[in-house]
């Protein structure tokens, strides 16, 4: 069971993170890009059906060059396991003892597999998944036939995930539906403290009772228009910060017609773009820092996006999830996991004309928490999130008709 | 000595004394807000352009965004529906003379303090007068309710519930009375709006603002320190930035007072 850390000794020196492995070859990267919506995909030959592991340019049975990424079930064999003591990898050197093992798929091949605390020792029946490692490429790992209640808390586990729990989430605006239920949904799987800014504190906002009474959420001013407030609140907390959820957003204009002058659209891109870009900014550099400090792949930053940005559509939501890639990039050498979340419309206010179905903020934060938990990178909650997201992998062109 | 001569004897001397009615202009001062479905005054923002480092290596400025009607500001007769056909209605049309007046200063402290809601009234202003004397033309008639001491603490000075916003003003007959038998220059409250925060409801809505620019008065709003104004003899000295058909401005509006 996963026990709260110990305090950092503050004599001693904060540590400096380290990567795994990252070089992989640009056909192997479709087991990330798989792995980063939380799936597991192996190639499979078109003309003969030969599962592939690992990942490659011909079929090692009938030589076609025809393979299609298809998803795993991945149940299967552990064979046999073993116990890394010695590693000359900076990154495992920090992490020894680390149990591999060799699993034996249903579908056909044999991979080598990270092995979760749980797994008995071979012959054993298991479950391999995709996860993505602290230096944003994909492993896989070889988890208990069932589901355990602490299974997420597994030592090897969590250095392939964010669970919040005992972390510190800062969670950027407290005043929406959805900054409420993820404050919820977070207290519930167990974060240890929840920083909650609400800009503009002189309107009493509904749902300011219900977010006192969290006991762990704490609630500060924070609006990510004014870059003092967010320097501010950043030497104050930042380096205590272990996950940042910035769901902060302002959408008023939809396009370009539909509102005369640029005000509504700056105040969209001042909340939507600069905002994340203060934060990120302020934030950013405590948490690169932070990467090997306390708990297993400590650090992560969530942007909660829009399913338009598919399409590029509306120019704000283009502009943050533009920005948020950057991020990505920027954070993933100091290991710090950046999850963009897509939602289809919210239920809430602003789309209160859009028809059913639409997205249950309960839903979306219990999503994010999940996603943290299963160390997913990209998020399509709900349905419409998840069929749009089909129809852009069938055809970018037809879902850019469709969304316009 | 000319007259000047003597006022700038006077000031050094400290005869004459120079007070502040102005509120910092800071990120944290609030803001109007209107229904969010509206178009919204920016709150006032800054951002480092250089501070003697890479970015310009011995120097440090700022850029700053704000609204028309940001921090302690004035309102010109065209920022109202009723003003925006008068001459000379804009912040950079009026005679720069009319920046200038003397005060009255009327406290309503007492009143603002028991009811957040309170209307000043033409019998409340007649009774003034019979304390302090009538008002003269063209006066800055300034409001003081001892609102500004509230303004460290944005929700106390906002003082929203779910109703609206809570803060004292003039009621329509008050605002009529000093236009059209005062001839007053212009009106000056301590708290965001020369109108009553719930003057929505009154009738007009929004009396202050419809009647005082439809006259061609203007409006002063968050000052400050009014509680060290005497109740007449005052001057003050009120001049807005010269924005091409600007409908107020954010200014440093400044009160002289003979010392005793």
């Amino acid at each position: 069971m996963l026990e709260k850390p110990k305090r950092k000794n503050p004599v001693l020196r904060t540590r400096l993170p380290t990567l795994p492995p990252a070089a992989r070859s640009r056909v192997a990267l479709g087991l990330t890009a798989a792995a980063a919506l939380g799936r597991f995909e192996l190639q499979q030959c078109r003309d003969c059906a030969m599962v592939q592991y690992p990942p490659r340019e011909a079929c090692q049975q009938c030589l076609s060059v025809h393979l299609p990424w298809r998803p795993q079930p991945g149940e299967g064999e552990l064979l046999s396991s073993t116990v890394l003591h010695h590693s000359n990898d900076l990154f495992f050197r920090e992490r020894l003892p680390w149990r591999l093992g060799l699993v034996h798929l249903d579908s056909g091949p044999t991979v080598v597999a990270h092995l979760h605390g749980g797994v008995p020792p071979a012959p054993a029946r298991v479950r391999v998944a995709a996860r993505l490692d602290r230096a944003g490429q994909a492993v896989l790992v070889a988890l208990p036939e069932k589901e355990t209640s602490s299974m997420a808390d597994d030592r090897q586990l969590r250095e392939f995930t964010c669970d919040p729990r005992l972390r510190k989430v800062l969670v950027t605006d407290g005043k929406t539906a959805t900054g409420q239920a993820l404050v919820q949904a977070l207290a519930a799987a167990g974060a240890e403290l929840i920083w909650v800014g609400y800009a503009e504190p002189w309107k009493k906002f509904p749902g300011f009772d219900e977010l006192n009474r969290v006991s762990q959420a704490t609630l500060l001013p924070l609006d990510v228009t004014d870059s003092k407030n967010v320097r501010e609140l950043a030497a104050e907390i930042g380096g205590k910060v272990d996950i940042v959820v910035n769901n902060a957003e302002h959408h008023r204009a939809f396009g370009i017609s539909n509102r005369s002058g640029v005000e509504a659209a700056r105040a969209e891109m001042d909340v939507n773009y600069f905002g994340l870009l203060r934060l990120a900014q302020e934030f950013g550099p405590a948490m690169r820092l932070r990467g090997a400090d306390g708990l297993a792949n400590a650090v992560a930053w969530v942007n909660v996006l829009s399913i338009y940005a598919l399409a590029n559509f509306p120019p704000h939501g283009t502009a943050a999830h533009s920005l948020a890639q950057c991020l990505r990039a920027e954070m993933r050498p100091a290991g710090v996991r950046v999850v963009n979340v897509f939602p289809g419309p919210i239920d809430d206010e602003w789309n209160q004309l859009v028809p059913p179905p639409k997205l249950a903020a309960v839903a979306l934060a219990n999503a994010i928490v999940g996603a943290l938990r299963d160390g997913i990178e990209d998020v399509y909650p709900g349905d419409v999130a998840q069929e749009w997201l089909a129809r852009w992998r069938d055809n970018p062109k037809a879902l850019e008709r469709e969304l316009s | 000595m000319s007259i000047l001569d003597k006022f700038i004897r006077d000031l050094t001397a400290g005869r004459i004394r120079v007070i502040d009615l102005t509120q910092t202009l800071s990120p944290e001062f609030p803001q109007i807000s209107l229904p969010p479905e509206m178009g919204q005054a920016w709150p006032f923002r800054i951002e480092e352009v250089s501070r003697y480092d890479e970015r310009g290596p011995a120097w440090y400025w700022n850029n700053f965004s704000c609204g028309e009607h940001t921090g302690t500001h004035f309102d010109a007769p065209v920022h109202w529906v009723s003003g925006k056909d008068l001459p000379q209605n804009a912040t950079d049309s009026i005679a720069p003379q009319r920046f200038i007046g003397p005060a009255c200063v009327l406290d309503c402290s007492r009143e603002a303090a028991a009811d957040a809601d309170f209307l000043l009234t033409v019998k409340w202003i007649k009774g003034w007068e019979k304390k302090h004397g009538r008002i003269p033309p063209l006066a800055w008639v300034l409001m003081r309710t001892d609102w500004s001491k509230r303004s460290a603490d944005p929700l106390e000075y906002q003082n929203y519930d779910e109703t609206g916003q809570h803060t004292p003003g003039p009621d329509t007959d008050a605002v009529n009375f000093l236009v059209g038998e005062r001839d007053l220059l212009g009106f000056g409250t301590e708290s965001i709006g020369t109108d009553a925060g719930q003057a929505y409801h009154l009738r007009p809505p929004y009396p202050c603002h419809y009647y005082l620019h439809g006259a061609g008065r203007y409006g002063l709003q968050c000052l400050t320190n009014l509680d060290q104004l005497p109740p007449t003899g005052a001057v003050v000295v009120a001049a807005p930035l010269k924005i091409r058909n600007g409908s107020g401005s954010p200014l440093r509006v400044l009160a002289l007072t003979e010392s005793k």
